[in-house]
């Protein structure tokens, strides 16, 4: 199927040609087999900058068909610029059907978030993914990285987080926490906040990583161990809200800060969009909703 | 009361819309054709084909019409097309020791076979705007030598005949790399990096090759020929048990032969730097040539000191379609991202002033 | 070359190429991360004997000109399954199975030792070859215990058409972990994945 039939240019379902998809195929299915490895591929030039999608959109493009639902979000939320920008480009190349339910879909693609709801079996999350190296920050070349997943020497990592807590009290490290995969590779979950960190421990969906620039692609397996590192005596923990979600009132869930004037006025709300929305349908408020709210 | 932002795709659409207005501009004055933009603007589409990688003047003017003269939009919408093209075959190796020269100079020589061709080029120009272009002035044809169009030696091959100067590196016998095809690996191999050079971009190369002329990593080069002209492509026909040439592609091949005082690995020669990309760019051809040689500090036993010998630094970061998508990703909206520092920094401040409250030690400063 | 051998080279690939594809690599995806689920193929393509139809849509699915295909005796026999392979996936076949991205496996009881397949390296784990083993079933076999990432605890696969000391060669291969290859068994009508991850146990023991 082609798209488009211009004379001067056309595309292929989903974008990319079938040798670029197979080659996607096959890096897709060595990063499930050994999980949390981050296995090099021929990145593609997508028709999005690099750093705005196009890893995670190469993995999309690759494993999407006809019969898929997809949900794209972008700090959580389905109406971010970036993620229509991205859905809308699958709907026009791919002709699937998109949706905003985590619920519905089959495939997520995200960037910066995981959904509230938890996922089940029959879904895929796909992460954009900017620096896949966990240990680029501590060591910028590549070459020594290498040897050091190679070797499973990981005492770089430990000593940085280390030194947060000798200056800090606790590890300064709030997105991109870094996480042990089945025991062996430490990954990096793409910018996600470490809030969302433990939802990827045994999730029951299969975890997709693409980065498009830097050309690599990495998976968690469902049902693997995801830990994210720490110490013994400063255990991982997870950043809380001191409020419930202003508009469905929802605890236990991530949010973002709005400021509502110039006075210093700010409520906190969901991040995740889709959950908020399914929250007050189902009569749930906060503190500031109303019923305007769901218009 | 507060109501969630909505309306992204509505905001994307009349934003694109604007956009398409601000590129056609006045409705008043003619629309830029595409043989206008290949025939007038032919250098713009010289290096839209070169980082491009896609050699075709009209997708390349079209590239520049849709992305208003701005040359890195125009090189990102070449190789997000490029990128989606089968691919049928391999050409030939192309040999610009048989080009259709259209110039060549050579600063080693003070004349040599084949002669020097300044052909057409802005050097020597007084760069003093000339107000007749304002208009559409009638332009004399040019002079033309008669006859077949002129072929020379190369330079390197007039020192190899000495035994100055290194060899070509070997021809290897396996295919060359393709980092299109294959993911980078860190070492490259010259092949491999020759390719990431000629789609790297100009400016940042140039910059690099200025700083390898003032002392980071000099390398003494002189510019021992550049040719810009048509090469034949041929393609091998298994079927028909011999090579069919299927078009012309204009190059712009740069030799530098840099002097070598030797080392633990190589003998005292001149040493070469190579430069090649596709139509008239001579500047981005001698940056190139420039570039390599300093990347060649590793096989040829130099310390490594200054950053255009950095092969890993500096082919991780010369793809400017690379570059400006992740220096621009930070258009982005990263507020959860942010959302969590801001909690930080609010939990790091209220310790700070507690602690300081109770007179106790402060930590060290963070860096 | 008889004329039907030929037209039995140029026949039988996938009639929606990008669809048929997308399909088989969906149903094999799954199979990788869930070791042990069988997915369900139907017939997309169909390759000269004894090549079964859901070994040759895998094969269409995931080999090309960039992949060194190697075939076992039982496959490579004739040398029509080879031409097959290049007509309409462009593959090139290997003599040398440490230099296969996919060995194709006719013949499963006489598999032998997995010692001759790239198993890559600690730097690139990922550059192992992948086992394309076709059996019979996989619910008729000795039964075994799968366990690993990608499985709830433990699950059930009696795959037939494996070699006796299967078990034994499979722990050797998850001893190389990070490196090792990984299997995919294909039924006339479905596949199974077993990753270098998943750890097989007799269940009888």
């Amino acid at each position: 199927m082609t798209v488009q039939p211009t004379g001067l240019a056309d595309y292929n379902f989903a974008y990319l040609d079938e040798p670029t998809k197979r080659m996607i195929r096959r890096a897709i299915l060595k990063a499930i087999a050994i999980p949390g490895y981050q296995v090099p591929f021929a990145s593609r030039e997508m028709p999005m900058p690099y750093g705005w999608g196009t890893g995670g959109v190469q993995v999309t493009a690759s494993i999407i068909g006809p019969d898929d639902t997809l949900k794209v979000i972008d700090q959580g939320a389905d109406d971010t610029t970036n993620a229509v920008s991205i859905r809308a480009f699958f709907a026009k190349v791919a002709e699937v059907s998109t949706t905003t339910s985590t619920a519905e879909a089959t495939i997520i693609q995200t960037r910066h978030r995981i959904p509230e709801e938890t996922l089940g079996e029959g879904q895929v999350l796909v992460y954009q993914v900017p620096i896949p190296e966990p240990l680029r920050f501590l060591e910028p070349r590549e070459t020594e990285t290498r040897k050091m997943h190679a070797l499973e020497d990981y005492g770089l990592m430990h000593v940085k987080l280390y030194e947060d807590i000798a200056r800090n009290g606790h590890i300064a490290t709030t997105y991109a926490y870094p996480v042990k995969v089945e025991g062996r590779y430490v990954m990096d979950p793409s910018p996600t906040p470490k809030f969302d960190n433990p939802k990827m421990d045994q999730s029951e969906a299969l975890q997709l990583f693409g980065a498009g620039r830097e050309k690599r692609i990495y998976a968690v397996p469902p049902y693997t161990s995801v830990v994210s590192l720490d110490f013994e005596d400063y255990p991982f923990e997870v950043n809380r809200f001191d409020e419930p979600c202003a508009l469905c009132g929802a605890e236990g869930v991530y949010l973002d800060e709005v400021v509502l004037d110039d006075r210093g006025g700010r409520m906190f709300v969901c991040s995740d969009t889709d959950h908020c929305e399914k929250r007050r349908a189902a009569g749930h408020r906060g503190a500031m909703a109303s019923e305007g709210t769901l218009a | 009361m507060y109501v969630a932002v909505k309306g992204g795709e509505k905001a994307i659409r009349n934003a694109h819309r604007l956009l398409a207005d601000r590129r056609r501009g006045d409705r008043s004055v003619p629309a830029l054709t595409l043989t206008q933009i290949t025939c007038q603007l032919a250098l713009a589409i010289d290096r839209v084909m070169s980082e491009g990688a896609l050699y075709d003047r009209d997708l390349a003017a079209l590239a520049v019409k849709q992305a208003r003269g701005d040359m890195i939009e125009a090189i990102f919408l070449v190789r997000a097309y490029r990128t989606t093209l089968p691919r049928f075959g391999y050409s030939e190796p192309v040999d610009t020791g048989a080009m259709h020269i259209e110039r060549r100079i050579s600063a080693t020589y003070k004349d040599l076979p084949g002669g020097q061709m300044l052909g057409p080029t802005f050097d020597y120009t007084h760069r003093l705007l000339d107000p007749e272009l304002a208009g559409d002035a009638a332009v004399p044809d040019a002079e033309r030598r008669d006859g077949e169009p002129a072929r020379a030696m190369r330079v390197s091959d007039i020192l190899a005949q000495d035994g100055l100067i290194e060899g070509d590196c070997d021809a290897q016998t396996e295919m060359p790399g393709d980092i299109t095809r294959e993911p980078m690996e860190f070492p490259m191999e010259r092949d491999t990096r020759l390719q990431s050079l000629s789609r790297g971009d100009e400016g940042f190369l140039l910059a690099l090759a200025y700083s390898t002329q003032r002392g980071y990593a000099r390398s003494h080069p002189f510019a021992g020929e550049i040719r810009i002209g048509e090469v034949e492509v041929a393609v091998d026909m298994p079927e028909l048990g011999f090579a069919v040439t299927i078009g012309r592609v204009q190059l712009t091949e740069c030799q530098m032969i840099n002097q070598f005082k030797g080392s633990s690995k190589a003998p005292p020669q001149f040493t070469r730097g190579y430069g090649l990309v596709f139509g008239q760019s001579e500047r981005k051809a001698m940056a190139m040539a420039l570039c390599d040689r300093a990347m060649r500090a590793r096989e040829l036993g130099e310390d490594i000191v200054a950053p255009a010998q950095d092969e890993e630094f500096v082919i991780s970061h010369c793809d400017n379609v690379q570059a400006s998508g992740f220096v621009e990703h930070l258009k982005l909206p990263h507020y959860v991202d942010f959302q969590a520092e801001l909690e930080l920094v609010r939990t790091m401040r209220a310790e700070h002033e507690s602690r300081r409250d109770a007179g106790e030690p402060m930590p060290e400063a963070a860096e | 070359m008889a004329v039907q051998s030929q037209d039995a080279i140029v026949t039988g690939g996938f009639d929606a190429p990008v669809f048929d594809a997308q399909s088989v690599f969906r149903a094999l995806m799954d199979a990788m991360a869930r070791p042990g689920t069988v997915q369900a193929i139907a017939p997309r393509a169909s390759a000269p004997s004894p090549l079964g139809p859901v070994a040759a849509a895998l094969a269409l699915t995931l080999c090309d000109v960039d992949t060194p295909v190697w075939l076992d005796a039982a496959l490579a026999t004739d040398g029509a399954i080879a031409r097959w392979l290049g007509f309409h996936a462009g593959a090139p076949v290997t003599d040398d199975p440490a230099a296969a991205a996919f060995a194709l496996i006719g013949d499963g009881p006489s598999l032998g030792s997995l010692d001759r397949f790239a198993r890559g390296t600690h730097d690139y784990p990922d550059r192992s070859a992948t086992l394309i083993v076709q059996v019979p079933d996989l619910a008729a076999g000795p039964a075994l215990t799968l366990t690993g990432p990608g499985i709830k605890q433990s699950t059930a696969l009696a795959p037939s058409g494996l070699p006796a000391r299967f078990t034994t060669l499979w722990a050797d291969n998850n001893a190389l972990f990070p490196c090792g290859i990984d299997m995919v068994l294909a039924t006339p009508d479905a596949v199974a994945a077993l990753p270098r991850t998943t750890r097989i146990q007799s269940t009888e023991n």
